[in-house]
């Protein structure tokens, strides 16, 4: 099958790729754009482990067409922090341990993200409902939860 | 429909490591170039901590600061041999083995730091901040960096140090069935609250509360990070997972996060812990380990606050709504118990 040409923005950088038809946005960019923050956990939208956020909204990777995301922009765990300083909510997840294994974090960052960028100030209660499409297997999410509410109201570095 | 609160208890007695077989690991420690020093290990850190422990545990005995070791673990093919992360026994088992061979290589430094300084190495002591200095006389003191330069360039030693921690075999009395399995124990006691809905069957997890006797902690944070996670792993493995429901028979398993269930953070509930330190003779520094034991009681302790809830028995894990739908049914109704 003919490959398809797709441009997007990925972290503010414009990229160009070929596509085979059907490929989703996870395997596009782990493989041909080589940014491995995004993670295959079950490859069927369960888990949350590939999260990313579209132009600004979050969505998983695995179950989003490639060539959806033409001309539009793409955010990946990769791109969130400010060169060598990581990005608050990296900053709180560390200080919170909200990671054991790590598999779940980078999606859990970004639905994070999704949270505070639309809601700066949330509840607890928002917080849980943020990351409720997020599994994860070590922390029993209380670190977790615990960490995106310091950040939010530890302030913001960047918006 | 009513929804029914119940409270149950369970402790645990939990044995450290598995004794059959002399459950052994074994650990090598080197100084670098730099004067920092190298644990290899083949024990893998899943995320609980052991890369941090090992650490600690090494720096500790070397007597030199935490950031001068690095820890290298997980490649069987440069580390030496160990039974691995299971059983809860990297803290107790590693750790031990990390400690025997800091020891021999700290005996090394000392003898290599005594050379240098023209003193016998029994009158040397380390400051633990990467000075080796003469008792009572600290003006009298060299850096562990030059003391690595001194082995390395001028005396031709290498400081290093092997340590294995291996448990006696302990055999099956034939007469009368007695061994020890174990050398140390670790205990837990946990209370669960749950509502059960006696129309739905569903059960919702309202409060815990723990206390955990785990040896030293080593490092409190890493213990209260896997006492908060381990005991929701014992939620889940109480209330909903499972590769076999309807055992031995395979059809009709789960296939994916929609059908094997697991809580979501919307499922948690307050858990308060107390971490009671009662130091192992033989654990490193006193540690024994909470790894598995974190998500043990939580499973017995949660059958019972059903029980209590509506008085029903389930001994089938986990328990789903059908099975306690099924119970309420076949004995007539919910019945509660009485609180104590």
């Amino acid at each position: 099958m003919a490959k398809t040409a797709l441009q997007f923005q990925h972290n503010g950088r414009d990229v160009a790729i070929f596509v085979d038809g059907g490929t989703n946005l996870l395997v596009a960019l782990r493989e041909l754009i080589g940014d491995m923050t995004p993670k295959f956990g079950c490859g069927q939208g369960g888990c949350g482990a590939c999260s990313v956020l579209i132009d600004g909204e979050l969505h998983l990777s695995c179950l989003t067409l490639a060539e959806t995301v033409a001309g539009r922009s793409v955010e990946t765990l990769d791109g969130i922090k400010d060169g060598p300083n990581l990005h608050p909510l990296q900053r709180a997840f560390a200080d919170n341990f909200a990671a054991q294994c790590g598999y779940c974090t980078p999606g859990m960052l970004m639905a994070a993200k999704a949270l505070l960028d639309r809601n700066p100030q949330p509840s607890r209660a928002e917080v849980v409902e943020a990351i409720s499409g997020n599994i994860c297997r070590c922390t029993g999410y209380e670190p977790i939860i615990n960490a995106v509410l310091s950040a939010a109201s530890g302030g913001r570095a960047r918006a | 429909m009513t929804r029914h609160r119940g409270r149950g208890i369970a402790s645990v007695n939990y044995p450290i490591g598995m004794n059959l077989g002399g459950d052994p690991s074994q650990a090598l420690v080197h100084s670098n170039p730099s004067g920092k020093f190298t644990v290899a290990l083949s024990s893998i850190d899943l995320g609980q901590g052991m890369k941090s422990v090992t650490r600690q545990i090494c720096a500790e005995t070397l007597g030199v600061p935490v950031e001068d070791v690095y820890v290298d673990t997980a490649d069987s093919d440069t580390g030496p041999h160990c039974m691995g992360s299971f059983a809860s026994r990297g803290t107790h088992r590693v750790g031990n083995a990390v400690m025997a061979a800091a020891r021999e290589a700290r005996g090394v430094m000392m003898e290599a730091a005594a050379e240098e300084l023209e003193v016998n190495a029994a009158d040397l002591e380390t400051d633990g901040r990467g000075n080796i200095h003469v008792k009572g006389a600290p003006h009298r003191s060299i850096s562990t960096k030059d003391v690595a330069i001194a082995a390395q360039f001028k005396q031709g030693k290498t400081i290093s140090g092997r340590g294995i921690f291996l448990v006696p075999l302990s055999d099956v009395d034939p007469e009368t069935g007695e061994m020890s399995p174990a050398t140390c124990y670790a205990h837990a006691c946990l209370v669960a609250e749950v509502e059960v809905d006696d129309e739905t069957g569903e059960v919702d997890m309202v409060r815990m509360d723990s206390a955990y006797e785990l040896g030293r902690a080593l490092n409190p944070r890493l213990v209260e990070q896997q006492l908060v996670g381990g005991a929701w792993m014992g939620v889940s493995h109480a209330l909903y997972e499972t590769p076999e429901p309807y055992y031995p028979e395979p059809v009709h398993g789960p296939r994916d996060f929609v059908e094997y269930l697991m809580p979501g953070p919307g499922d948690i509930c307050p858990h308060d812990i107390a971490v009671l330190e009662r130091p192992a003779p033989d654990g490193p520094f006193g540690a024994k380990g909470p790894g598995e034991m974190c998500a043990n009681p939580v499973l017995p302790a949660v059958a019972n606050a059903i029980f209590n809830a509506v008085g029903v028995r389930i001994d089938d894990l986990p328990i789903t709504p059908e099975k306690v739908l099924r119970a309420i049914k076949a004995q007539g109704g919910a019945r509660p118990q009485p609180r104590r």
